[in-house]
């Protein structure tokens, strides 16, 4: 309870805490070898954690082992430095969020039913409850007053799957533990709901451990990328660039695969890109003035927004009918500004603009990313790759020259695209 | 026959009465039995064949054997009669049951437990509400069942409309004879239309809209 009570004033900073395996080992009755062998390693507050490895590498075990859902046969985990054996199992459930595969609702409960339990299991009233579901709606991007009562077949998977991060969050814990939370939903959900995760956890600092099977969303996610082995022996843990660019053993390097290079895409983001700032209008505006601004800025379209600075779309100026701008009801995909250049490629290739709108915290308009700007960036990643690779060469010290070289062909692909 | 019915009607409302009150309680106090032991079979899945041999093997006991059976133990009169329609009502309500619980996605119990909910807070909340539609569809199965069984519990002076059809099969060919025995077996007909409706009305208001079929 005291570290759940902290970690509510602290709106600000981190508000996670450290999580800490000392020789952590689970042997299963009747089994010779151990599922999770002798494991430590720390966590550190505020960062995200991706296990990732083969099915049977052990990876939901360890997982499960922090919530005590199954109980280690030998060593020490603590969160805060505090022994998770030192609380009564449910009461230490209580402040870990558990979030696992397709979100796992309750069919029979209400989505607000679904995210207020444990806020009910720690007796908070009702009015504090309640106020919270409708805060939590909001922060996974979903209207309270429509989805607050709906029951979770009404919902679409991603949505489904939102409500179950939102019920991870409900009471505020330090920790959060996250079981191929995105596993269930298809591509284009599941680039968006990791998204919108890496922008809550810009704002929330939580201490997450995820699992997954897909080294792509490790990276992309990762503070820390665990890459476990059979047996549950740490191949190699490390930040994400470590662990493309210096494979710690042949088994990590195997598991990252081949396409490293492309995977590189996956570490830049799109907030280090040179954001372009084309002509917007906010709902209720003249929309006179709006071609008019249009015009002035050469746009051939713009970019509504509603009154709290959220995009609602991008019509093209021919489309602006009537005195005034209304939501063009298009269903616009943005992308968070945490989103990857990989993610940014993909999503400006299903729009007809050759860009995608960026979005920061809770859906707010950042800007806009096209083709040049990614290019763009590519190239300078380039040249500083180049430069390195020279330096290194001499060294003799690279291994993987032909990876740096392979970008190139794309780039000329993404520049013959991006004439519109 | 209508003529029949007016002259005896307090009796026949009296004994239409008395034959749902004893089938309410027996499948009141069959329900309870057979979840508390549902739950427990489900926690013991070596106990679980066992569990369907009995209600399968159960049902086949000729109720008027159960009955003789009891005789010596519960004597004559209501409680004999309520301890032997409680066992038939138990069976099909067993099997559903056992069924329901099992039905209920593991996964959910483990985010329930995950969550820091109790074992007994899991039961109440996850296990028991998602398992109620295949409950509820053995407590009609059951409460059908036992109206007719009820009706051979007049033999041992239990109370119901049971009695009416004794009466009948005693006098055969006397003027009343089939008066008696029609009305009454109409009468439990009737009445387990009504009870099915009731229990209808119930699964409504019981079951959560997000697991409605």
């Amino acid at each position: 309870m005291t570290a759940l009570e902290s970690t509510t004033e602290g709106k600000t900073g981190v508000s996670g805490a450290e999580i800490r395996l000392d020789g952590v080992t689970k042997i299963y009755r009747g089994q010779k070898a151990p599922a999770v062998d002798n494991i430590s390693l720390t966590i550190p507050a505020g960062e995200i954690a991706m296990f990732v490895g083969p099915s049977g590498c052990g990876k939901t075990t360890t997982l499960k082992m922090i919530n005590r859902l199954i109980e280690p046969s030998s060593g020490t985990i603590s969160i805060g430095g505090e022994d998770i054996r030192s609380k009564k199992v449910d009461e230490l459930r209580r402040t870990i969020g558990y979030v696992i595969q397709g979100g796992s609702l309750f069919p029979h409960m209400s989505v607000a039913k679904n995210i207020s339990i444990v806020p009910k299991l720690l007796g908070w009233d009702s009015s504090r409850i309640s106020a919270r579901v409708d805060e939590l709606l909001d922060l996974v991007g979903l209207d309270p007053s429509k989805y607050r009562s709906r029951y979770p077949r009404e919902l679409s998977g991603g949505q489904q799957q939102r409500i179950g991060v939102a019920r991870g969050l409900a009471a505020d814990p330090p920790v959060i533990l996250m079981d191929e939370p995105f596993g269930a939903v298809d591509p284009i959900t599941r680039q968006r709901l990791q998204d919108e995760m890496l922008s809550i956890q810009r704002e929330l600092r939580k201490t997450i451990v995820c699992v997954t099977h897909d080294i792509d969303e490790a990276i992309k996610m990762g503070d820390r990328v665990l890459i476990l082995q059979e047996g549950a022996h740490i191949a190699q843990y490390d930040t994400p660039e470590v662990v493309l660019s210096s494979p710690a053993n042949e088994f990590a390097q195997d598991f990252v695969g081949a396409g490293s290079s492309l995977k590189r895409l996956s570490l830049a983001r799109v907030s280090e890109l040179d954001l372009r700032q084309p002509t917007t209008a906010t709902v209720g505006e003249n929309a006179e003035d709006v071609k008019q601004r249009a015009q002035a800025n050469g746009d051939r379209s713009v970019i509504v927004l509603d009154s709290r600075n959220r995009p609602l779309g991008w019509p093209w100026v021919r489309q602006l009918k009537g005195s005034t701008i209304v939501d063009p009801g298009q269903d616009l995909v943005n992308l968070d500004s945490r989103a990857t250049l990989n993610d940014a490629l993909d999503t400006m290739l299903v729009s007809g603009h050759g860009g995608a709108v960026v979005t920061g915290d809770r859906d707010t308009y950042l800007g806009v990313v096209n083709f040049k700007t990614v290019t763009d960036f590519i190239e300078a990643m380039q040249r500083e790759a180049e430069a390195e690779t020279g330096a290194a060469a001499s060294n003799g010290a690279d291994e993987h020259p032909s990876e740096r070289i392979s970008i190139a062909p794309t780039d000329e692909e993404l520049q013959s695209g991006s004439a519109q | 026959m209508w003529d029949f019915l007016v002259n005896r009607q307090a009796q026949f409302l009296i004994n239409g009465w008395n034959h749902a009150y004893l089938v309410i309680l027996a499948v009141f106090f069959g329900t309870i039995i057979a979840v508390a032991l549902a739950v427990v079979v489900t926690r013991l899945p070596a106990l679980e064949p066992v569990a369907n041999a009995v209600s399968a093997i159960g049902l086949t006991i000729p109720s008027l054997a159960l009955i003789g059976l009891l005789l010596p133990l519960t004597g004559l009169g209501a409680t004999t009669a309520l301890v032997a329609v409680t066992f038939y009502a138990t069976l099909p309500i067993l099997r559903n049951a056992v069924v329901g619980l099992q039905g209920v996605d593991p996964t959910l119990v483990e985010s329930a437990r995950g969550m820091g909910m109790s074992e007994p807070m899991t039961l109440l909340r996850i296990r028991l509400p998602l398992a109620w539609p295949v409950i509820l569809s053995g407590i009609r199965v059951s409460l059908q069942m036992c109206m007719g069984i009820a009706a051979i519990a007049a033999y041992v002076l239990g109370p119901g409309l049971g009695a009416w059809i004794f009466q009948g099969l005693a006098q055969v060919g006397g003027k009343n004879a089939l008066n008696l025995a029609l009305s009454a077996t109409i009468g439990i007909v009737v009445l387990a239309l009504i009870l099915d409706v009731l229990l209808l009305l119930l699964g409504r208001l019981t079951t959560s809209k997000g697991v409605r079929v």
